[in-house]
């Protein structure tokens, strides 16, 4: 490879260009992340400190949490290249089947959950029949679903309220227990959160061994040093305030359950072959098929786990409340969509993550309860967040249509290290082209 | 040579994209009523220079001048280069589908009486252009039941309805067969007699040489020479020598065949178009491959060359209604994708931006996504491994980028090719069926593929090259099989073949099949 037409230059261009373009959807999530974090200081700052107070964040925890947990799901359904506008109505379906398998059937709480669960699963099998075996496509399903399962709670409840027991309010109303000596703070919270600091620690290390042995670019040390010292510098504030509540409170069971559906999601949709198959059909249906991708079972898959995600966010909801009702889960679809689009996913598929919905959930619920502590009336919060909604997807299509990224993407660009050496091709034998005879690879035209 | 009548100019262009000059300094000059060609590697400025002068980049985006008849013009977008007579048709057509010849001829441009449409006048006058384009379609036909050769022609009539002066055509035939493209380079040369001027953007040298008048050569976005046909003596290989900046020895890599026993054998195929059901897309068809064999299958257009690849490849087309496959000498059955991969198949498509790559990937997960099992302990996928086993094929392949994160669809063509063509190969296939691997690619990243084919054959796969090109047939095949309306017409030893008897034979149906 001794002559080239314009090495040079092709190298730079690409160069450039892939920082614009293949981190695009990297840089959105950053740049969502700060509008967090600004949004976060704002209301401190207009709230007089109430925002970032210990009965607050927990308040915030527990209120959202089943929002966040659609949003899981809604993000593998929109990836997928789908909707699904019945999950506020599943929600409310399976918890007033979950509350009266309780209160008359005499399920013990345990077993009622399991029910709940299974109950979402067929569900989702049953929409996912449509969706994926017989092409309706997901907005008429699922719009019919919203409807069915919305009668269908008023139907099996008579349209009135049934409670459920004390036992059962743990996963939507409790809180990590107390346990061992009397130090001031929840100790399992302030375990937990110690935990999770040294889990990033381990992680930012463990990820640059990785690039070492692939020799791929890498941050400076001190990049990865400040990253993991903001980082842990936040979940040790974060589980101080969660730890040093109220007596009797601490960090809420639904936050860990929370939790643990988004560690185990992001690694189904980033690590796993099932995961790489979602994003393969929202991105290109054909290739993927022609790639041996099964798409109607990726479809039948997404329409079914975001119903089972759904019938977990209704019990949630209905052991935190203490009661089922026929009003549950109104317009949480919505909700569930918003946080998705505004974590970074496109409206056409193939391109969304669970840390971004989850990112993009926060920013409304953050919003919400702000604006809540503020005394703002309902009326403003819907038109706030609906004008949040437009501009923040508005700004990403508007930046997109430009190409070019935004201020804090050249920020947080990736660094290029140095490239090996290129060693003679091992399989090919060299065809012995003119060097000449090459392409240019210049990708404008 | 008398001094003609200068329509067009393009004084000194410089267009610059972020990080990137993609034109620096060109200029271009069109005489009226003649044929001007641009040729120029992939990623040489041709399309951009396009769109500057239609208006796609309007003025302020770029430096320099156009003169168009004589006065400076400043087009802000593609209505007001339209409206001074300048009209482009891409290389991916702009009609839409579910709606009739003349209403996509007035799309945008409707004749109003009293205010309503005037869908009577308006067919009147689509009678009259498509006469002059040579289509005897009725008006109302919709854009989604002609063929693209016909669709080609509608955008033509489109363009005269605007009282067009200048044509821009980008890849006119590329989609097309010998005998629609054809049809389109003599409308070309015949709206140059009415004194429409056309600008042709081609890869296929040939029809180059056999209909322009001038030709502009583009490389790394400089303007290298204007040549003109009759006074210096062009050939095809004076343009490719301007091109790429030297010339090519030979346009197909050398290669000694190792060709073995039969392994892989299609009998009596036979299968059903998917919405036609007493259509017979293919019929009766069978082949075999050899070990170490590229074996070719010529046919037109529409002749079922592709949907024979499909249907072979799992099912993936059409309705599978009869026929037996043999591999190694065992009958196996494939009734979708994933049993074709598994028993050892592949099939690189002919449109690797509908059916062969997902353009939000990145090139990494582009290459393992279709046999992820490979790298993958239980369900999860080794990134580590993955990445190491793309950089392996960036290197052997040359697949020239930055590195393997970067998205597929930030590559050139020949690239994108050669990341689809990894794909394949990742799955360590046995028989590889390749549906027009060089469309819409460059002479030098042409060269690389052919080699690249020639390598999987030298270690023992089998390959069925299907092309459009007889030349890349004759140039890579060692046996081709002809195909004509759904049914294999003919198989000819590469060393005997000519483009003469091939053409007969995807033409009718009378040979009968010799056996090998």
């Amino acid at each position: 490879m001794s002559s080239n037409t314009a090495p040079v230059d092709t190298k730079k261009s690409a160069g450039r260009r892939s920082i614009f373009g293949s981190g695009k959807n990297n840089l959105r999530q950053f740049g969502i992340l700060f509008s967090l974090i600004a949004i976060i200081v704002l209301f401190q700052f207009l709230t007089d400190g109430l925002t970032l107070s210990s009965g607050n964040l927990i308040n915030l925890v527990s209120q959202y949490s089943y929002i966040l947990i659609l949003a899981i799901g809604m993000v593998m359904v929109i990836i997928a290249g789908h909707i699904d506008l019945s999950v506020g109505s599943v929600a409310a379906f399976a918890g007033i089947v979950v509350a009266t398998s309780m209160a008359e059937w005499n399920f013990p709480w345990p077993l009622a959950v399991l029910f709940g669960l299974l109950v979402g699963a067929l569900i989702g099998a049953w929409q996912g029949f449509w969706v994926a075996y017989v092409g309706v496509p997901a907005f008429i399903v699922t719009l019919a679903g919203m409807l069915i399962f919305r009668g269908g709670n008023q139907f099996f409840g008579n349209a009135n309220t049934v409670p459920v027991p004390e036992g059962f309010t743990v996963i939507g109303a409790g809180y990590l227990p107390e346990v061992g000596p009397v130090t001031g703070y929840n100790n399992l919270t302030l375990l937990l959160g110690f935990l999770i600091a040294i889990a990033i620690a381990v992680r930012e290390w463990r990820s640059r061994r990785v690039h070492q042995t692939m020799h791929s670019e890498m941050p400076p040390l001190w990049v990865s040093l400040l990253k993991v010292g903001l980082l842990d510098a936040v979940v040790i504030y974060a589980t101080f305030l969660f730890a040093g509540g109220r007596v009797g409170t601490s960090f809420p069971v639904s936050g860990i359950i929370l939790g643990v559906l988004v560690l185990f999601y992001s690694f189904v949709t980033r690590n796993t072959i099932v995961g790489r198959h979602v994003y393969a059909v929202g991105g290109n249906k054909l290739a993927a098929e022609l790639s041996g991708v099964n798409s109607r079972r990726v479809n039948f898959l997404v329409m079914m786990n975001m119903s089972i995600l759904a019938s977990l966010a209704g019990m949630i909801f209905v052991a935190r409340a203490g009661a089922s009702g026929p009003q549950d889960g109104l317009s949480w679809e919505l909700d569930a969509i918003a946080a998705v689009f505004i974590g970074g996913a496109a409206v056409s598929g193939g391109i969304g993550t669970v840390i971004g919905s989850i990112v993009g959930g926060l920013v409304m619920a953050v919003l919400n309860n702000g604006l809540q502590l503020l005394g703002v009336g309902s009326d403003l919060v819907q038109i706030i967040k609906g004008m949040v909604l437009l501009v923040a997807v508005g700004v990403d299509v508007w930046n997109k249509s430009q190409g070019r990224p935004s201020i804090i993407g050249l920020l947080t660009r990736n660094r290029k290290a140095s490239e090996p050496p290129t060693p003679p091709p091992a399989v090919l034998p060299d065809a012995g082209t003119p060097a000449s005879a090459r392409p240019a690879d210049n990708p404008s035209n | 040579m008398a001094v003609e009548h200068v329509i067009l100019e393009m004084r000194s262009i410089t267009k610059e994209f972020p990080g990137v000059k993609a034109l620096s300094d060109v200029s271009l000059t069109v005489r009226a009523g003649e044929i001007h060609a641009i040729c120029g590697e992939n990623g040489a400025g041709k399309s951009t220079l396009m769109k500057v002068l239609s208006g796609v980049y309007p003025y302020g985006s770029y430096s320099g001048d156009i003169i168009f008849q004589g006065k400076e013009v400043r087009f802000k977008d593609i209505r007001s280069s339209e409206a001074a007579g300048i009209a482009i048709i891409h290389q991916e057509l702009a009609l839409i589908p579910e709606l009739s010849i003349t209403e996509n001829i007035f799309l945008g441009n409707e004749p109003t009486k009293w205010g309503a449409i005037d869908w009577v006048g308006a067919k009147r006058t689509a009678y009259e252009l498509l006469a002059r384009v040579g289509l005897r379609d009725d008006p109302d036909t919709l854009i989604k039941n002609i063929g693209v050769g016909k669709q080609q022609l509608v955008e033509i009539a489109k363009a005269l309805n605007k009282s067009v002066k200048v044509l821009i055509l980008d890849e006119p035939t590329a989609a097309l067969n010998e005998a629609d493209s054809q049809h389109l380079l003599d409308l070309i040369r015949g709206l140059k007699g009415k004194g429409i001027s056309s600008i042709m953007i081609s890869h296929k040298l040939n029809e180059i040489e056999q209909v322009a008048d001038s030709i502009t050569i583009i490389r790394d976005g400089r303007a290298i020479e204007t040549l003109d046909i009759a006074a210096d003596g062009v050939n095809e290989d004076r343009i490719i020598r301007g091109m790429v900046g030297r010339s090519l020895e030979s346009r197909f890599p050398d290669r000694t065949p190792k060709i073995g026993e039969v392994f892989f054998e299609v009998r009596d195929w036979t299968v059903q178009h998917p919405q036609v059901s007493e259509r017979m897309v293919v019929k009766g068809s069978s082949l075999t491959v050899r070990t170490g064999e590229i074996v070719g299958i010529a046919g037109l257009m529409g002749a079922g060359r592709t949907e024979l690849a499909m249907s072979i490849f799992g099912r993936s087309y059409g309705n599978f209604i009869s026929g037996r496959i043999f591999k190694d000498g065992k009958e196996i059955e494939l009734r979708n994708v994933g049993e074709a991969i598994d028993h050892g198949l592949a099939y690189v498509s002919e449109d690797r931006k509908a059916l062969g790559l997902n353009l939000l990937d990145d090139i990494k997960r582009s290459i393992v996504s279709a046999k992820l099992s490979k790298i993958a302990v239980g369900s999860v996928v080794n990134d580590a491994k993955e990445y190491s086993i793309a950089e392996e094929y960036r290197k052997n392949l040359r697949i020239k980028t930055p590195n393997v994160e970067m998205g597929v669809s930030k590559l050139s063509g020949g690239n994108q090719q050669k990341v689809v063509l990894a794909k394949w190969m990742f799955t360590d296939p046995d028989i590889l069926i390749l549906d027009e691997p060089t469309r819409g690619i460059d002479v030098g990243a042409k060269y690389e593929i052919y080699g690249i084919i020639q390598a999987l054959a030298a270690q023992g796969k089998g390959v069925i090259l299907i092309s459009s090109e007889l030349p890349e047939l004759l140039g890579l095949a060692d046996r081709i099989y002809t195909i004509f309306e759904g049914a294999i017409t003919d198989c000819i030893d590469g060393a005997d073949a000519d483009p003469e008897s091939l053409m007969k034979s995807m033409t009718s149906a009378k040979k009968k099949v010799r056996s090998i």
